[in-house]
This record gives structure tokens, sequence and C-alpha cells, in this order.
């Protein structure tokens, strides 16, 4: 007589097998399935969010450009979206022609990329490849702390410290800089993304066989020229794929241009005027007591598409390249 | 010039060139850090100021003709005129007035509701001064633009007689906004960052796993899937004010969920971290060795009861690193909360989570922006709070991560 080989208990249960070792009745495997189902539908709410994204600014884009062409939003040279208070008001129904918001995102990108490209690249490669283990594990995480500071509170410190300094030090020689330039957004901007850019040159350079630094250095090469002749070309495509995220993250960057950029809307390289930024308008034309259906809060959101569409291309670039650059070593 | 001399010729350019690039590496890492040191001193400094703030002792004769008429500013007056007689012309007298806060009013006010048998009798009272007697008083007096001569002198003869001092300025803690420096504090801020990451938490937190957990466990290796991770990766880095334009057009205007609320704030706010949670779920579910699973199901779990009895719990501390983390990061983001509304102005602490609110990063915001010179003290101060409350968050993650770290 066939009798269960785990159980320990009585004989008399000998021939009925405990219940947790019964094959799982159909009502529990009913059961799992659906818990396997809500698993899914949670994984899927990443897939809404995106799309709750794109229809929510695709609908309201549609109805903007109902009322403006999209040809004078995406060419046009003057951005005043005031709301008329009378009908026969001078420029009533407002300009929105965005190329000078694209120009002042452009600009700010451009200093903040110019303080992070280099600061962020040199210290990776310093602590990457010179700073002592101990020093590393100290040096990492404090310059990673820039990375999570609130942006407010770099916006603050722009306004309260680096405003005033960058228009007292133009002052003594010679320059006007006003109280809201793009460099001081963008130079604060940039302190912010210092980490973000090490980070990933950080990974990059790891990334990069032991085999080919050491040949370089078995021929005779200092460390420097190991690093710039070998290692660099060698994490490139990894180097490349960071700044293109950062760009990303530089230009959908909000608080600080809205506190430290001005609002006005000129068309300027200067980085010492004050320019104003897709994100800035977008806070503007949103907050504040208005009607919800005007062609300026609808501005907004053709602005938000626009940006959407912008960091959607530099990120999925930023990770092809990335990612076919792993295939080479791996 | 056999080769041997050419290389050496050229050895000290290379040395140099060696050095100057390691010069470089530190300069780079000094400037950074730099940055942070500056920025931190200069904070604390301009926001040490707030946690303190001058008081004034004033000896109130309790009017019952003023109390009847609610004209209790009146009271303040009248104390203020008997300290300094020689004060006559209006002009003067309201310079004198201005001393003194308006709070003090309203907490004469307060003592009176509490306590209606001070009416007719005289108290002393200790008020808060005004923003500018308070910074002058804090700072030692010196030259200020803001107090005229006379007041200078008023302050230091009060100084003098003992009856004015800074003490803790409790107030900023446990009062909300104000159009008062010295009276705006940070509690309906405080308030409505905590319902919000309530919010964010508790849908962030089970969503998270859940996704974490079938793609990790469950999901076939198929475009599907492929599409999904696509989608969380880019999540992850799509600017937060398109993360605000989505909460203003699905949950106000389509849902009509009431502006300003911290329910919605929450809400969007989960929304942005879902991708860190899930990225952080995710890795460390992949980091629990396959033997535990292999273990478990040999002995007849079920693939589910495998992932929910051994895997998911040896993977909780991962899980909940990622989770504070991605709080710590949604606590300091403002851009979102400006779309959703929670920018106003308001005074009253809220009490559930559809009453209007702001933020702790939204207030900063405000008062950054607001002329009077002493905002600047409350906005570093309210900095501070912030500031503190990211370092526990972290260093929460931080010991979490030590201790109940598993190196497999």
């Amino acid at each position: 007589m066939p009798t269960s080989s785990c159980s320990i208990s009585s004989p008399s249960d000998a021939v009925d097998p405990p219940r947790s070792l019964k094959a799982a009745s159909p009502r529990k495997k009913a059961v799992e399935r659906a818990i396997i189902a809500l698993l899914f539908a949670g994984s899927t709410v990443a897939v809404l969010t995106t799309i709750g994204i794109v229809v929510s600014l695709v609908f309201e884009s549609v109805r903007f450009f109902q009322i403006i062409p999209v040809t004078d939003f995406l060419f046009g040279l003057h951005w005043s979206p005031q709301t008329a208070i009378r009908a026969d008001q001078v420029g009533a129904s407002g300009a929105f022609g965005a190329v000078p918001l694209f120009v002042g995102t452009l600009l700010i990108s451009a200093v903040a990329l110019t303080v992070a490209a280099p600061v962020g690249l040199y210290s990776a490669i310093y602590l990457a490849e010179y700073a002592d283990p101990r020093l590393r594990n100290v040096i990492k995480p404090a310059l990673e702390i820039l990375a999570g500071i609130p942006t407010v509170v770099y916006g603050f410190f722009a306004i309260i410290v680096v405003a005033p300094l960058l228009t007292q030090g133009g002052e003594a020689i010679g320059f006007s800089v006003s109280s809201e330039s793009a460099l001081a957004a963008g130079l604060v901007m940039g302190v912010m993304t210092i980490p973000f850019v090490s980070s990933i040159t950080d990974d990059a350079i790891v990334a990069v066989p032991l085999s080919l630094k050491e040949g370089a250095l078995g021929l005779g090469a200092t460390r420097s020229e190991m690093i710039i002749h070998v290692v660099i070309p060698a994490a490139l495509p990894g180097i490349a794929g960071g700044m293109l995220l950062a760009a990303s993250r530089v230009i959908g960057e909000t608080m600080i241009v809205v506190m430290a950029a001005g609002l006005s809307a000129d068309l300027t390289i200067n980085p010492l005027a004050a320019v104003t930024t897709v994100t800035v308008q977008i806070v503007t034309l949103l907050t504040g007591d208005q009607e919800f259906d005007s062609a300026k809060t609808l501005a907004a959101f053709a602005l938000g598409l626009l940006l959407f569409l912008v960091t959607l291309v530099l990120n999925i670039a930023a990770i092809k390249i990335v990612k076919k650059y792993r295939e080479q070593y791996e | 010039m056999s080769n041997v001399e050419h290389i050496e010729k050229g050895m000290p350019r290379r040395h140099r060139a060696e050095k100057r690039f390691r010069f470089f590496g530190v300069a780079a890492i000094c400037s950074g850090l730099l940055f942070l040191g500056v920025m931190f001193t200069s904070i604390i400094i301009k926001g040490a100021g707030a946690f303190s703030q001058t008081v004034v002792r004033l000896e109130i004769a309790v009017d019952p003709d003023l109390v009847s008429g609610a004209d209790y500013a009146g009271l303040v007056k009248a104390a203020l005129r008997k300290d300094f007689p020689e004060v006559s012309e209006r002009g003067d007298k309201l310079q004198l007035y201005k001393l003194v806060s308006d709070g003090a009013a309203h907490e004469l006010r307060r003592m009176v509701v509490d306590d209606p048998k001070i009416v007719g009798k005289t108290v002393i009272v200790w008020v808060p001064a005004s923003d500018d007697v308070d910074m002058a008083f804090k700072k030692g007096l010196t030259e200020n633009r803001r107090l005229s001569d006379r007041q200078l002198i008023w302050i230091k003869t009060l100084s003098g007689k003992g009856r004015m001092e800074t003490k803790f300025n409790a107030a900023f803690f446990t009062s909300g906004d104000s159009r008062e420096p010295e009276l705006a504090g940070v509690a309906t801020a405080l308030t409505g960052s905590i319902f919000s990451m309530v919010v964010c938490l508790a849908l962030a937190l089970p969503l998270g796993v859940m996704a974490a957990v079938y793609l990790e466990e469950f999901a076939a290796k198929n475009r599907w899937t492929e599409f999904i991770e696509v989608n969380i990766n880019n999540l992850a880095a799509v600017p937060s004010i398109v993360f605000g334009l989505l909460g203003l057009a699905i949950f106000l205007n389509f849902f009509h969920l009431p502006r300003s609320a911290p329910l919605v704030g929450g809400m969007v706010l989960a929304l942005m971290t879902l991708p860190t949670i899930i990225i952080a779920g995710r890795s460390a579910l992949r980091a629990v060795p396959p033997s535990i699973r292999e273990a478990a199901l040999s002995v007849g779990a079920s693939p589910l009861q495998t992932v929910f009895h051994h895997t998911l719990p040896l993977a909780m501390p991962g899980v909940m690193t990622g989770a504070i983390i991605g709080l710590a990061r949604a606590l300091g983001e403002t851009a979102p909360l400006l779309m959703i509304g929670m920018v106003a102005f308001i005074v009253d602490i809220p009490h559930s989570l559809l009453d209007p609110a702001t933020a702790l990063p939204v207030q900063v915001f405000l008062w950054a922006d607001s002329p009077e010179r002493a905002f600047e003290e409350k906005t570093a101060a309210a900095i501070l709070v912030l500031l503190v409350f990211l370092l526990l968050m972290n260093m929460a993650a931080v010991v979490l991560r030590k201790k109940f770290e598993i190196r497999w």
C-alpha cells in the first residue's frame, strides 16, 4: 500500500496527504492568475502615464494651433502672450512666435553645459584614474550632493549670491550684466548638472577594458596620454550619450530659470542679458488666475509638447548610443 | 640623435602636460566642492536669523471699551504711547506703532478670548517686533536705512530697559504663511508637503513594487515588455514640468479634482517617482540569487508564493532604499506643483488631502519672490528645514542599505 513518504502524522492520515501538499485547486490557480494580471496592470501604469502625457499635450496643442498657425508659432520672432483687457487693445491677440524662447533656452543650456561638461569630465577622470580609493569614497558622494539639492535652492542661491556677484563683477570691468542674466542661471544650472555628467563619464571610463589601458602604459605613455589617447576615445560614445542626457535635463529644468532668468522675450545671444526660456513661459502662462481656454494657456501646452518631444528625442538618442557602445566590450 | 635622446628630450614637456592634466582634475573637483560649500554656508548664514525672533515687552491696559469694539490694535498703540509720552505728532506716532508687529493685536485678542477676566486689568505681554525692527535688533542696531533715527532711539531705549530680547522663533514652525515676514511660518507648507508625500508613497510604492515584480519575475521577453521598459526609462528623464502639465490636463481639467490640493500634488509626484521605484525594485529583485527561487520552487511553492514569500522579502531593503530616494526627490520638486495650483497664498494649515495647501519648496519659491527683505531670511530658513528633511531621508536610505543589505 503506498504511503506518503513525507508524512510524519498518524497512519490514518497517510493516504490523505496534508492540505498544503495537494495539487493547487482550480480556484487557487484562478486567484494566482488574477494576482499576476494585477501585477501586469501595475506595470502598465508607466505606459498609461506616457499615453496620458502625449494625449493631453497633443489635444491642447491642436486646439492652440487652430487659433495660432503652427508656422507662426515655430518661426515667429515675437513673443508677447498678453491677454486683452479690451477687445480693441493694441496687440490684443498676443504674439506667439516662440523663436526667442528657443534661443533663450539654448543660450542658457549652452552656458550650463560649458560649465558642466569640462568640470564633470575632469572630476570623473581624476576620481576614476588618479584618486586614492579612500579619497574617492569621500569625494564622490560629496559631489553627488549637488544633484540631490532641490532646484529651488539653486534658484535662491542664484538670486542672492551669483547674480549680484556677476553684476558687481561686470560693473568693475565695464560690462553691464543684467540682474537676471542668462549667465547666472546657466552657471548655477551647470553646477547642478556636474554630478550627472561625472557619474555617466565614470561609468563609461570604468567600462573601458583594462587591457587597453595597460597596453598604452606598456608602450610608455604617461597616465594623461593614456587617458587622452586611449580611454576617452574608447569611452566617447558613453560620454556623448551622457552629454545628451545632461542636455535634455538642462533644457527641461524649470525652477532655476523661473527664479534666476527673466521674463523678457528678447531675441539675443548675449549671455549677459536677460532671456526667457520655454519652461519659464509655461510656468508664467499657467500660474495666476485666468480662463483655461484662452490661447495663452493653450500656448503653454504647445510649448510643453515641444519640450517633451525634444527631450524624448535626446533621451532615446542617448540610450541608443550608450547601448550600442556597450555591445562592443561585453 | 638617437631614439633614446629624442624621447628623453620630450620627457620634461610630457611630464608638464601630465601635471597640468592632474591639476585640471583637482581644480574641477575643488570648484564643485567649493560651490557646494559656499552655497551651504551662505544659506545657513542667511537663514540662521529666522530661527530667533525679537520680542518687545509691553504693559497693556486692557481697556474694556476698546475690547468691546474689538480694537486690539488700539490697545497696543495706547501702550506704546504711554511708554513714549513725548511723541505727539501723527507721523511720529505712526513710526512708533511700526515698532511692533501687527501680530501683537492678534496675540492680545487670543489672550482675551482665552481669559476674559483680564479685561480692565493691566497685563504684561511679550509681543513680536515688526520685521524691520527684528532684523535691525538681531544685527546689533547699526546703521539701517529701513528705520528712522527716531525709531532707532526708541529701540535703544526699550532694549536699555531690558524690554527687548530675542527668543527662539517657535511660531516659524507653528504658523502658516503671512504677508508680515515676522509672522510667517512654514507650518502650512510642511503639512502640505507631508500630505503630498503620504499620497505619493501610498500610490507609488505598491504600484512600483507590482510593476517591478511583474517585469522581473513574470514578464515574457517580448516586444510589449520591451516597450514598457523603454517607457519607464524615458519617463525617468521627462522634465518634471511636463508631469505638471499632465496633472493639470488630466486630474484637474478632466477629472475636476480640486486645485491646490495635496491629493493631486501627491498623485503627480507619484507618477514622477514611479520610474525610480520600479528601476530600484528591479535591480533589488535581480540581486536575489536564483538559488532562492529554485529552492522554493523545488519544494512545491507556486511561482507567486516563491516571489511573495521569498524573493520579495529579501529584495525589500533595496526597494525601500529606492523608494526613500525617490521620495526625497519628490519632496524637493517644485515645478509640477506650480502647474496644479499649489502655489497660492495659504494661511490656514490644511486638515485634509483636499484642502488647499502649498509645499515646502513652493513656499521657498514664493518667499524668494517677495520684495520684503525679511523674507530673504525666512526663505533661507525654509530651505534649511527642507534640507534637514532631505538629509534625514537620505540618511535613512543609507542606514537601511547598510543594515539590511545582503551580499550573496
